[in-house]
Order: structure tokens, then C-alpha cells, then sequence
């Protein structure tokens, strides 16, 4: 894949913990090209955050990187220095958080805070930087982005807040944009506003890729061309959203469709849970680590682990079903 | 709002009628002398009724007044005014030892299954605890019925020597569940009983819920602020915006054909998991006004496409605009 913007593989990110080695990125690979729109898409603990977080190198003792590389515009993210970093972050490859207190400082107003970000990475004067931000407050709908430009976070409703926070990932027209379950601290009817904004402004931004991170199933099939589906650490399937949500070929992939009450389908339409749960970090499961959830496990699932294989169009699963070898 | 949302035979189990909770804002002296005290509207003249052994969900979004009615109902805080009825009595009426007494027929569930269970307790102590505490069975069989309760919500008896902090997320909702089952209340809230679970445990509990409800002939209100989870569990559901009820109606009907403008609007602001409806948001615009100032008439007026004068002048009253389907719009219609 010589055309990906970001090509991760084989990524490993592990927490020491007094249990034991905690693998939350277990052989993580996948890609995405420029423009695309890339769903992380699993359950708490299934190491889609800690993958975004690796990419950004946020990761901190007693976690570390243990293997793997991710090569961004053909440099390996892995290979470089923290300094070097400091001029990725931000810059070429911005997060936007779940909750934007993390990423706003309380103290400060938030156009200055945008400005100094702007200021670190370009050759921009106060007034230029002043002036893009204010141009950036008003391209994600902040009302009188003027007088808003001094204002402090909690003066913003959390809706405004979030679009504060975009702002700021988007004002360096980054290459790609990791957004960390963007919406969910929001409600539906302003979630709405944010997923309508993000789609806009990845349309008329300079092809900007965002890796969409997220539980929630219906916002990843609103907003991604593609979905990776993670369980405890590992991509089980990669493919078009219309091929996962249509044609899941993972067991897991099943369930979680299986498992969702949905809007769009009858009220007597069974949810059918997806037994046990999910499985224990620290010590997971032999084999395909879904084996013990699984109704279609059978002798070679308990002893080795799957690897993701094509399955035809693109679609990839890591299941021993789909394995003709 | 009129009184009897729903007419049977049978006596419902709960008549909420023309429920009121301010709370007071907490201002400095001077601010308090100067102009009248800040309250927030947090549930203002709410009516409805929870039949016999029917499921009532009650929806909105974030201060929306949802949980603060569950909290009223349960009697944890008290209503500025309005009634209650519990079978047909007075529920406000009780007061001390009399209302310890009748606590046992309404029973919560909470949604964060960490915070409301005692770490410090085992299982047996959390679910037998309401068992001795209302002396309802002799002192020799709280171990037997504990047994028996776990069994009910998918637990093993053996597990009633354990921690919470030993179980997931959603066995521990289990355990919550057994000690709000452990009187037979008759009326049993859910407060948002899914939503910090993950999602293929969610739907182990609500299968559970509704088994439940079943087996033991419960009256449900149920509380979410997920539409889709609603639709899954409720026969009759009830849409709050701003501390007031927008609609009510069957599930069938709310979800088929929603008649207020922000029934609408929440529905279509959901995404689904579904490639046949891919759209763009039809976001509607702005953020839920601030409880301590709703606006004037109609709540919703400010964020509503269908608004006219009248709606900003006039509380809209609550009409029947289909057998059993009711709104509060000046301009909803059947």
C-alpha cells in the first residue's frame, strides 16, 4: 500500500500492571489513505483508544510501544524523537477527545489557546494567527466568533465546546485527525450538529483523513467508508461499512449487530446478547481470544490464533471459519 | 394536562398527576436580597400513569427532568407539588414509619452498577439486607431466598460470597437487580439500567429485565435516554423535553408516527447502524435552554422548524390526537 497516508503494522502496545502485562494493541495492522474516513469500532477495553493513542505517541510508562511500525507519509512514526513528534502532533495529525476539558486549559481563554498552537507549528504574527483562528471559530459555527475568540471554556455549552475543540484539531489543516469518541459525551440532538459539521468540513477541507473511533455502530455507519472491527486487542474484520453491516463475517461482528436494539427495525425484532464477556486482558483466552463467546468455535479456535485473511472484495477476517489453509 | 392518560378497569399501579420539582440555586446574600430566588424547573406539570404490569418509558435527552421524576417516585427526594397515587392510594400521604413500610413496593435500579452497591459488602449481605431490614421472611430462610434471587437474575448461589468488585458491569447490574427484587416490590424504576454497560452486555440485561417483569408481575418504569433501547422494552412511552412531557403514546405509534416536532427531531437526529438511510443530519438547531430560564409557551418553540408566534406566548395543552396518542404542540396533528 504505497498510497496510504498512514500505514500501521504489526502494533503492539502493552501497560505493566501489578496483575500481570496488560496487551491492550495485540498485532494491530491497517491503513488509510488520504480523504478517508476510517471507523475504529469495538467494546470498552478492545484497544481501538489505545491504538489511536500510539499512533499520536501518547502512550506513557507503564505503558510502551513494544513492536510494530507506523509509517505516515513515509516516515515511521515509531523511529522518531520526541521533538520530532512535537512537530507531528498538532500539526499533521491532530486528536480530538471524548471529553474536551482534556484538552482545553480552564484558564485560559480558548482563541488564544488555538492561536498558540497555530503560532508553535507556522512562521504566523499574533494578528495573522488571531485572524485564522477566528476564521476556524466560524467555519465550525461558533456564533460571534469575535467575541467568543476571548472567551473562557466553561463559558461554552458542551456542544460548543466540542466545536471549540475542532477547531483546534483542524486549524493546521492536519493530513489526519484520530477523533476519540467525538460525540458521546453529547446528546443525540447536538451529536447530530457535530457528526453534520464533521462530515462538512471534511468534504471542503484540503483532504483531510480522520480515523473515527467509536461503540457506537450507527455513528460509524453514518460517517466511515470503512470499519475495523476490534475485540480484546485484535482487528477481527476490516471492510467497506455496507459490507460489515450488511454481510458481517466475524462471529463477533454478527453478535454485536445481533446484540444492538435498533430503530430501524420492528419493535418484536429479538436482541440476541452476545453470551459471557468480554475477554480479560491480562489473561486472555487461548486461541482466538472470541473462542469462549463463540457458537462457532471448534477444536482449532481453542489452540491457535486467526489470522486476518481476505475473504473476498476487500473484506478481511481474522476467523479460522473463513480460512481455507 | 388531562388526568386519566389512559382509562382501564384495572386500577393503575402508579398515577402521577401534575408533578412539580423546583430546585432552589444556590446564590450569594446580596443576590438573594436583590431580585426573587433562581429555581431550576427541573419537572413541571408532569401527568401520567403506569399500568398493571406494563412497561412506561420515560425519554429525553440530558435535563430533560427524566431521573428526577424516577428519584421523586421513589420518594429519595420530595416534589414541590402535585400527587401521586400507588395503587390507588395516596403515596405522598405516607411519612415516617408508615412510608418505611410501604417502601418496599417501589424499588430502584441505578445506572451506574459500581457506585450503587457497597464495596464493603458481600453479595448475600447487599440482597438480604432489604430481606431483614423489612422483616419479610424469617430470619432462618434469608439465606435460601438469597439464593433464589440470584438464581432469578442469572447468578450462581455461589457467588454470594463474593465482592462487587469481583463482578463486570453487567453482573453487577444482576446483583442490583436481585436486591430490588427481594421485597416483590410492585412497581420497579429503571434508571438508565444499560447505558454504562457495553453493548453486547446490554443486551443480556434487558432481556433480563423484561424476563423479569414477566415472571414476577412488575409494574416497569423504565427511564433511557436511548430511543432505541425504549422501543425494545416499552409499551407506552412518554417524551420529556425541559421538565415537561411532549407525548405520550404506544410504542408502536411514538415510533411509526411521532406527532410532536421534537419527537421527530430526536428521532432523526439518531444515527443507525444501517446503510439503507445514510444520510446527512438534519441536525435541528441550537442546545437545550438553560433549566433555570426555559423559555417562554412551548419549550421547544426556540429549536423548532414548525414554530409561530403563538408557541412562544402560550403553553400548548395536552391533546388526544389519536386513540391513546397525546402531544403538546399547538400545531401537532394527527
Amino acid at each position: 500500500m504505497s498510497d496510504a497516508l498512514l500505514d500501521v503494522r504489526d502494533l503492539v502496545t502493552r501497560f505493566r500492571t501489578k496483575r500481570g502485562t496488560l496487551v491492550a494493541v495485540d498485532g494491530v495492522s491497517f491503513n488509510i489513505g488520504r480523504g478517508e474516513t476510517l471507523g475504529l469500532v469495538g467494546e470498552s477495553g478492545c484497544g481501538k483508544s489505545a491504538t489511536g493513542q500510539s499512533i499520536m505517541r501518547l502512550i506513557e510508562p507503564p505503558g510502551e510501544i513494544a513492536g510494530g511500525s507506523m509509517v505516515f507519509e513515509g516516515e515511521d512514526l515509531r523511529a522518531k524523537s520526541r521533538e520530532e513528534m512535537r512537530q507531528v502532533r498538532g500539526a499533521r495529525i491532530a486528536m480530538i477527545f471524548q471529553d474536551p476539558t482534556t484538552t482545553l486549559n480552564p484558564v485560559f481563554p480558548v482563541g488564544g489557546q488555538i492561536a498558540e498552537l497555530f503560532r508553535y507549528h507556522t512562521s504566523a504574527g499574533p494578528k495573522e494567527a488571531k485572524a485564522r483562528v477566528i476564521d476556524m471559530l466560524a467555519e465550525v459555527g461558533i456564533p460571534r466568533p469575535h467575541e467568543r475568540y476571548d472567551a473562557y471554556p466553561h463559558e461554552f455549552s458542551g456542544g460548543m465546546q466540542q466545536r471549540v475543540i475542532i477547531a483546534c484539531a483542524l486549524v493546521l489543516r492536519p493530513a489526519l485527525v484520530i477523533a476519540d469518541e467525538p460525540t458521546t459525551a453529547l446528546d443525540v440532538t447536538v451529536q447530530a450538529q457535530i457528526l453534520a459539521l464533521l462530515q462538512r468540513l471534511q468534504r471542503s477541507e484540503t483532504n483531510t483523513a480522520v480515523i473515527l473511533i467509536s461503540h457506537d455502530l450507527g455513528v460509524v455507519a453514518q460517517m466511515c467508508e470503512r470499519v475495523c472491527v476490534m475485540y480484546a486487542g485484535n482487528i477481527v474484520e476490516v471492510a467497506t461499512t455496507a459490507d460489515i453491516l450488511d454481510a458481517p463475517k466475524h462471529p463477533y461482528t454478527v453478535g454485536l449487530m445481533q446484540s444492538i436494539p435498533r430503530l430501524d427495525l420492528d419493535e418484536d425484532a429479538a436482541v440476541r446478547p452476545i453470551p459471557g464477556v468480554v475477554a480479560d486482558p491480562i489473561r486472555p483466552p487461548s486461541g482466538c481470544k472470541f473462542h469462549p463467546r463463540c457458537a462457532h468455535a471448534f477444536a482449532r479456535c481453542y489452540s491457535e490464533r486467526p489470522t486476518l485473511k481476505a475473504t473476498g472484495n476487500g473484506h478481511m477476517a481474522a476467523c479460522h471459519l473463513y480460512d481455507q489453509t | 394536562m388531562n388526568d386519566t392518560v389512559q382509562t382501564t378497569a384495572v386500577r393503575p399501579t402508579l398515577e402521577v398527576r401534575h408533578l412539580i420539582k423546583h430546585f432552589a440555586v444556590r446564590q450569594d446574600v446580596f443576590a438573594s436580597l436583590l431580585r426573587e430566588p433562581l429555581k431550576v424547573h427541573a419537572v413541571d406539570d408532569v401527568s401520567f400513569t403506569v399500568g398493571r404490569e406494563e412497561t412506561f418509558g420515560l425519554v429525553g435527552e440530558s435535563g430533560s427532568g427524566k431521573s428526577t421524576i424516577g428519584k421523586l417516585i421513589a420518594r429519595l427526594i420530595e416534589p414541590t407539588g402535585g400527587t401521586m397515587l400507588l395503587d390507588g392510594e395516596d403515596w405522598l400521604a405516607l411519612r415516617g414509619a408508615a412510608l418505611r413500610r410501604a417502601r418496599r413496593n417501589v424499588q430502584m435500579i441505578f445506572q451506574n452498577p459500581y457506585a450503587s452497591l457497597d464495596p464493603r459488602w458481600t453479595v448475600e449481605s447487599i440482597v438480604a439486607e432489604p430481606l431483614s431490614t423489612h422483616k419479610v421472611v424469617p430470619r432462618g430462610d434469608v439465606h435460601g431466598r438469597v439464593a433464589e434471587l440470584l438464581r432469578a437474575v442469572g447468578l450462581e448461589p455461589s457467588h454470594a460470597q463474593r465482592f462487587p468488585h469481583q463482578f463486570s458491569g453487567g453482573q453487577r447490574q444482576r446483583i442490583g437487580l436481585a436486591r430490588a427484587l427481594a421485597l416483590n416490590p410492585r412497581l420497579l424504576i429503571a434508571d438508565e439500567p444499560v447505558s454504562a454497560l457495553d453493548v453486547s452486555v446490554q443486551a443480556q440485561i434487558l432481556n433480563l429485565i423484561q424476563d423479569i417483569q414477566e415472571r414476577y408481575h412488575l409494574s416497569l418504569l423504565f427511564i433511557s435516554h436511548d430511543l432505541s433501547v425504549v422501543k425494545y422494552v416499552c409499551d407506552r412511552v412518554a417524551v420529556m423535553y425541559l421538565g415537561r412531557v411532549v407525548e405520550v403514546a404506544g410504542t408502536r405509534a411514538l415510533f411509526r408516527r411521532p406527532l410532536h416536532p421534537y419527537t421527530q427531531a430526536l428521532l432523526a437526529a439518531i444515527p443507525e447502524p444501517t446503510t439503507k438511510r445514510r444520510r446527512i443530519f438534519a441536525a435541528i438547531e441550537g442546545e437545550i435552554p438553560s433549566p433555570i430560564h426555559p423559555p417562554s409557551g412551548c419549550r421547544f418553540h426556540p429549536r423548532c422548524a414548525r414554530a409561530r408566534a403563538l408557541c412562544a406566548l402560550e403553553t400548548p395543552e395536552f391533546r388526544e390526537l389519536a386513540p391513546g396518542h397525546w402531544a403538546a404542540c399547538h400545531y401537532a396533528e394527527a
